[in-house]
């Protein structure tokens, strides 16, 4: 408990961490996955803009990348990390890994609700003269929002799962915090009050998002 | 004036599989249809008249044949011209396809933003929709706050926001029950009636055509197999597919399941005696029979009325010297069809 207590100012600075990497890999992630959800949706067969090469490349690439744990994503990715954020190590290239990671999951999330609206009320739109990209943007996201809200609000619960891991090269948050003041060096107290911590977030988070899905789906 | 002309129109999709044939959804059709028509379209699931009237706003691109929508050849346009033509023909379906996340007003409001119109103008066109269809209390709930008959007035509502000429109605009513589906019907009715739409009608239902169609084509197999007035297909098809699929639909004609229950329960030779509009009348037979001294009864039949014109079919088992029978039937047949069920067993 003492040691706790001189802990402090390191476990305020974690959690901040944590909610920076959790924001910005959900901001990158999910604008990314949203635009490859998008894309898997309109390519299918079948699709507002059928196109059989970009939806096996498409497929082919969310495909390979998302299987690859994340503990080796960290690894693989830490060059184009230094390219696009100018550093392969801390807390923002973390978040950056975590968010680029996310981005082929996301996608499959979002085609999934996609898929999920019922032809036949694209069908009504295309009677009326709408075209592919009016019918996503004015019909299919809007009719899935209220899914695609729980979707995200799962990935939420993910992401921050992951920042447990930025430890690795150096990203801090929670996690790291648990696992080196708590776990190394037998503090069950400073330990659990990181996870309580998590646990509350994730807790809060999910319960945003339902709150949120719920007044879109209104029921 | 012919408004939707389809001429030797055919739609075939592509295989699936290389060892599999290409299907032929919809197979030569030529069919016309007048500007203020309501033309129904009627055969068994899965004869093509779906996608024959996904072919008139071109959802469905025809492989064949040329389709003119007001003297225009849609076959020939490209896609973003065929957004325009889609924009002047209304559509609506089975399953209502309202937009979920959008209240009612919304509903009936996207066609309009899609073509332009300005916010003021909207707002009044929707609430004249809405007093239409008689909904104007609903306008801010959402569709699965409504039933079934309420979701397809919204439907129609939205359809002729922009005010088109045509309207396709695919299946509008099979998901409803009996009574609202004469509700939706006579709205219908009244949108053909009041604003001049010319309305197709698909459907696998006779009472659907029999209450709106001024003419019908009966499709089979992706052909139209007959097509003229509804009176005149449905009281003497011409063709013995058609013939077939009225049977089936029309009320009078005994099943072969029927008839075998007929046979077992009544004794003598079992005729059908087919009425039309304008024909002799069913008591002259009735007197014919009974002074040539036969006994007969009546042991099936039904009389349809097709916009106050009736036609039907009376079934009777008549008994008694079999010449003198044959003699009485041969007679009347001059005036009435007659109809010997085969295989009738000699009680």
């Amino acid at each position: 408990m003492d040691r706790l207590n001189e802990l402090w100012p390191e476990l305020w600075t974690a959690a901040l961490e944590t909610l920076y990497m959790t924001t910005f890999a959900l901001v990158l992630g999910g604008v990314l996955g949203l635009a490859i959800g998008v894309i898997l949706y309109v390519t299918r067969p079948g699709g507002l803009a059928e196109n059989r090469a970009v939806a096996v490349i498409a497929n082919l690439g969310v495909n390979f990348f998302r299987p690859i744990p994340f503990v080796l994503f960290v690894a693989v990715a830490q060059p184009f990390a230094r390219v696009v954020v100018g550093t392969g190590i801390g807390t923002t290239a973390g978040a950056f890994m975590i968010g680029l990671a996310a981005a082929f999951a996301i996608g499959r999330i979002v085609e999934q609700h996609l898929v999920s609206v019922p032809p036949g009320v694209i069908e009504a739109a295309r009677s009326m003269g709408a075209g592919p990209w009016r019918i996503l943007f004015s019909v299919a996201i809007p009719e899935s929002l209220g899914p695609l809200i729980l979707g995200y609000t799962f990935i939420v619960v993910a992401l921050i799962d992951m920042t447990a891991m930025a430890g690795l090269i150096g990203g801090g948050g929670l996690g790291a915090f648990a696992q080196i003041y708590g776990f190394r060096q037998f503090e069950p107290v400073v330990m659990w009050t990181a996870i309580v911590l998590i646990v509350v977030f994730v807790h809060l988070v999910q319960m945003l998002g339902t709150r949120l899905a719920r007044k879109v789906m209104r029921r | 004036m012919s408004i939707v002309t389809l001429t030797n129109v055919s739609k075939t999709y592509p295989s699936r599989t290389r060892d599999d044939a290409e299907v032929v959804a919809v197979d030569d059709v030529t069919l016309s249809i007048e500007k203020g028509d309501v033309f129904g379209i009627i055969g068994y699931s899965g004869a093509g008249k779906s996608t024959l009237v996904r072919l008139i706003n071109a959802l469905e691109p025809a492989t064949g044949g040329t389709i003119t929508v007001d003297d225009v050849d849609i076959t020939s346009l490209r896609e973003s011209e065929l957004r325009k033509v889609r924009g002047g023909i209304g559509m609506i379906f089975q399953q209502f396809n309202l937009f979920a996340s959008r209240s009612v007003k919304a509903n009936i409001a996207y066609p309009l933003k899609l073509a332009g119109w300005s916010k003021a103008d909207i707002e009044k066109r929707v609430a004249e929709l809405l007093t239409f269809v008689g909904l104007a209390d609903k306008a801010g709930a959402y569709p699965e706050q409504l039933s079934g008959g309420q979701k397809q007035r919204v439907g129609i509502a939205r359809a002729l926001a922009t005010g088109p000429a045509i309207l396709l109605a695919d299946e509008a009513t099979s998901a409803l029950d009996p009574q609202t589906t004469h509700e939706v019907l006579d709205l219908l009715k009244r949108v053909n009636r009041e604003q001049g739409v010319t309305i197709v009608v698909i459907t696998h239902e006779m009472d659907v055509i029999q209450t709106i169609a001024t003419k019908v084509a009966v499709m089979e197999n992706g052909r139209v197999i007959e097509q003229g007035d509804v009176f005149d297909v449905f009281s003497a098809p011409q063709n013995p597919a058609s013939q077939r699929f009225v049977g089936t639909v029309v009320k009078g004609i005994p099943s072969p399941s029927e008839l075998g229950v007929l046979r077992e329960r009544h004794r003598g030779r079992l005729v059908t005696f087919s009425f039309r509009d304008g024909d002799s009348s069913q008591a002259q037979v009735f007197l014919d029979l009974a002074a040539a001294g036969l006994d007969f009864e009546l042991v099936y039949g039904g009389i349809n009325d097709i916009r106050g014109r009736a036609f039907g079919h009376l079934t009777l088992a008549i008994r008694g010297d079999d010449a003198v029978i044959d003699r009485t039937l041969a007679d009347i047949a001059q005036r009435v069809e007659v109809t010997e069920i085969a295989g009738e067993d000699a009680r």
